[in-house]
């Protein structure tokens, strides 16, 4: 069944295209991802599906339990809270407060604490905080992060932070979860381990997961479907192996062709 | 209509005084981010020392204007080096502590050595009124404008043609890659607080000369005002600056004129609010938006 | 829970050692009419203080326009309480005082929030500003003039619980849903968004709560000095407040108890200097500042449960 409907999308910058007509969908439970060479538009369009750009044309509609929603000229926070979170390229954690505060935060829309309960600390405050906390500790054993509730985003290694940033989008219970480059900077073996990651989560929320990488070896072993962006438009659709030996898409990797 | 070209001269000599101070607002955000809450203290120093030149050592008006000038330009550049290089690499907002306290310190230094008392400044040229088509107008109003935009076109030179010109506007657009590519960012930034400081300096002279009163607290409104002239035309840009002084100064004449002198201020601040929620960087200012 | 309520006893006990400390010095001569309003006066800038630390170090919003709020509190208990000279008349005059305090930051909030960093600060300095030119010219707050003979209905004591209080109610919001998500506005806009959060609503929440309180230290100041004028209530005063935040570190709510302290304390000794006094206090905020850029304590916050914890960590070892 199509979670998420992209029709005939377009940003335009001045006179520049960044993203041409694009039409694509993403299904439940799927896990796809989107490449391109640097430039290409890739995190534009992650920025148009989420909000953070206003498209200049064309329509993101997604399947919610409210039926068929469309999300374009949304504020980013209402197209998070219709079910799609994200994490970001060059990493935007909280950085000056706890893990555990990074993760509640994300959950500030299931929690029905009252201003009123909160101020004067009424018992029912403390049963709503324990509940969460738990949660919390859940949600962070999952990535074997339990033990650093208390420390700082800031003080977390670089891909303890890239994994915080990935259960903080989650625990926004999102239907789609969108990674922009979660490998970026990660050794081979963080690499595996994140691969390993991406699949459990996947499985285990069943959740739809859209994400751009660079590192082909990932993109290949995990996708179940690819899009290829070049120049702002979609050059190809299939799956790895489609993928791989598509004319187009070698050409735009290696530079050649038309 | 008299009466409107007669609010209109006023308007721009009051202007013209502004826009000068805000200039050395400008240049000083431009380039380190700092509302320098000091300068309009810079410009009171400025018209102190007219006041006491003339009167101690018989300048007339144009040593007085230009010593004036380059007493402000040391002066500035003391108060960078000793307040605020310390704190170059500390949060914005330390440095912002900082430079009110330097304003404090000015304000009430002078106070404690010269008296709070407010004083006459001396008559540096004897007074002429002119009449244009019955519109009243004052040698020294003259003098205010022509200085002023002398002034501002060569700071404008300054800026646009001088190898240090090029360096502050390096520094200000990036100060890392300025320093890679061999700018002496200390000396520029010294340079930046020098040029401010001496606008500062003969906007202090002229407006003594105008109002004929000066105190050691004169600095406080006008600072505020010019820094919000200064906000109003795009703030680190040298044309919006002297453009929101002009803005400023004909609004609290025009308010004036209609009767309304109580709300002067007030107008000015509804203006500010309004201009900022249409054009968040002011008028002239372009509106850079966060890459994600 | 057994674990919370321990410590909410000690925060109560530390409460009510403060009070009982400062009645026993007040009895033995210790304080004298002197002492008492230089404490009296620390109270009221600790609520001022706290309210603008709650704006601008966790919500991180850059507001220059606190005393603005300030007045309409004092004004508000000022015109209540001279109709109705009663304890009864000045919660009257509180309320009012908050609903008008916080109705104004709602309607200034709305469209200025939106603003970023120094362009915030000079539009809430000039919101600030609008308020006192109005209160400077309306005939029922008396003009330039002010209002004067307001009857005393607070002392030390009213302004030590409501000290108590409002600190409370700032730590408390701090730490709760809305606290948290008021911080991720100033951690980061767009990561905040990304996962939900409203980020002008929680400004706006921020802001009003920020707004009400300081009208609380403007009531006080109101019906403890008896005369307030608009000028009482200028950039100067918005100023006052500011440096008491960043001095004591912007984010901590403990600094800006001892920053209040420390100006109040030199504020009294420096009496003593005359006309060099504020020479002085001028030359101390910028070597304080120069010598410790993010304030006496940074964002460090004194907690019971830390202290506790602590004490168990070292006895265990």
């Amino acid at each position: 069944m199509t979670l998420l409907d992209v029709k005939a999308l377009t940003k335009n910058f001045g006179g520049l295209t960044a993203v041409s007509n694009v039409t694509m969908h993403l299904d439940n439970n799927e896990l796809v991802a989107l490449i391109g060479p640097n430039g290409a538009g890739k995190t534009t369009l992650f920025n148009l599906l989420t909000g953070v750009i206003i498209p200049s044309e064309g329509t993101v509609s997604l399947q919610t339990e409210h039926g068929l929603q469309v999300l374009n000229k949304q504020k980013p926070y209402k197209i998070a809270a219709a079910g799609m979170a994200r994490t970001f390229q060059n990493i935007r954690l909280f950085k000056d407060l706890t893990v555990e505060e990074n993760v509640l935060i994300a959950m500030t829309d299931k929690n029905k604490e009252g201003f009123v309960e909160s101020i004067f600390r009424l018992p029912s405050f403390y049963r709503k905080e324990a509940a969460l906390h738990q949660q919390v500790v859940e949600l962070l054993s999952i990535f074997k992060m339990e033990n650093q509730l208390e420390t700082l985003a800031r003080n977390l290694p670089y891909g303890a932070q890239r994994r915080l940033e990935i259960v903080r989008a989650l625990a926004t219970k999102p239907q789609i979860l969108f990674l922009d480059e979660p490998a970026a900077g990660m050794n081979p073996e963080e690499t595996a381990d994140l691969t390993r990651l991406i699949q459990q989560i996947q499985s285990e929320f069943h959740i739809t997961v859209l994400l751009i990488e660079h590192d082909m070896s990932l993109v290949m072993n995990l996708a179940e479907r690819i899009y290829v962006l070049e120049y702002g438009k979609l050059i190809a659709e299939g799956t790895p192996k489609e993928i791989q030996s598509n004319q187009r898409v070698i050409n735009a990797y290696l530079g050649g062709g038309d | 209509m008299q009466t409107v070209l007669q609010q209109l001269v006023n308007g721009l000599s009051l202007g013209s005084i502004y826009a000068l101070l805000a200039l050395g607002y400008t240049m000083v955000y431009g380039i380190i981010k700092l509302i320098n809450f000091a300068h309009g203290d810079i410009y009171m120093l400025g018209a102190f020392w007219g006041y006491y030149v003339i009167n101690q050592w018989h300048f007339s008006f144009w040593p007085a204007l230009l010593s004036a000038m380059v007493f402000c330009a040391l002066a500035g550049v003391v108060i960078e080096y000793l307040a605020y290089r310390p704190l170059r690499n500390s949060p914005r907002i330390a440095a912002l502590i900082t430079a009110i306290g330097v304003s404090f310190l000015l304000e009430n230094g002078m106070s404690y050595l010269f008296s709070s008392n407010v004083r006459n400044f001396p008559q540096a040229m004897a007074v002429k009124s002119y009449n244009f088509l019955g519109v009243k107008i004052s040698n020294i109003q003259i003098l205010i404008l022509v200085v002023s935009i002398v002034l501002m076109i060569l700071l404008q030179l300054i800026i646009r043609r001088t190898k240090m010109g090029k360096a502050m506007r390096a520094v200000s657009v990036d100060p890392d890659a300025a320093q890679l590519i061999g700018i002496n960012i200390d000396r520029t930034i010294s340079f930046t607080f020098a040029l401010g400081s001496a606008l500062a300096g003969a906007a202090g002279v002229l407006i003594g000369l105008y109002y004929n009163s000066i105190d050691p607290l004169m600095g406080m409104t006008p600072g505020i005002k010019a820094f919000v002239a200064a906000v109003l035309g795009g703030i680190g840009l040298i044309p919006g600056a002297a453009l929101g002084g002009f803005v400023i100064g004909l609004l609290e004449t025009a308010t004036q004129a209609l009767g309304f002198s109580a709300f002067k201020d007030a107008v000015v601040y509804v203006v500010l609010i309004i201009i900022l929620l249409v054009r968040p960087a002011g008028i002239l200012g372009k509106n850079i938006k966060e890459k994600v | 829970m057994k674990k919370n309520l321990k410590y909410n006893a000690i925060w109560l006990a530390i409460a009510i050692l403060g009070y009982v400390l400062i009645y026993a010095l007040e009895m033995v001569g210790v304080i004298d009419q002197f002492g008492e309003t230089t404490l009296v006066l620390i109270g009221i800038n600790i609520i001022l203080a706290t309210s603008l630390n709650l704006v601008i170090g966790f919500a991180g919003q850059f507001s220059l326009g606190h005393a603005g709020f300030m007045a309409l509190g004092a004004y508000s208990s000022a015109l209540v309480t001279s109709v109705i000279p009663t304890v009864g008349g000045f919660l009257i005059g509180l309320l009012v005082g908050i609903l008008v305090a916080g109705l104004v930051a709602l309607i200034v909030g709305i469209p200025t929030l939106r603003l970023n960093g120094d362009y915030l600060a000079i539009a809430t300095m000039g919101a600030a500003e609008i308020i006192r030119i109005i209160l400077n010219n309306l005939k029922v707050t008396n003009g330039p003039a002010g209002l004067y003979n307001i009857p005393m209905l607070a002392n030390w004591g009213t302004v030590y619980i409501l000290v108590v209080i409002t600190t409370l109610i700032i730590v408390n919001f701090v730490h709760s849903r809305n606290g948290r998500a008021v911080m991720s506005v100033r951690e980061d806009e767009i990561a905040a968004e990304s996962i939900g959060i409203n980020t002008t609503k929680y400004k706006i929440i921020a802001f009003v709560l920020g707004a009400a309180i300081a009208s609380i230290g403007g009531a006080l100041h109101a019906n403890y000095i008896q005369t307030i004028n608009p000028s009482d209530f200028g950039i100067m005063e918005s100023i006052n407040i500011l440096i008491i935040v960043v001095l004591g570190g912007i984010g901590s709510i403990t600094g800006t108890f001892v920053a209040a302290f420390v100006l109040g304390l030199l504020d009294m000794v420096l009496q003593n200097f005359g006309t060099l006094r504020m020479v002085l206090y001028s030359l101390a905020l910028i070597l304080i500042m120069v010598f410790k850029p993010s304030g006496l304590l940074g964002t460090w916050e004194f907690s019971v449960r830390r202290l506790f914890n602590h004490k168990k960590a070292k006895g265990d070892a």
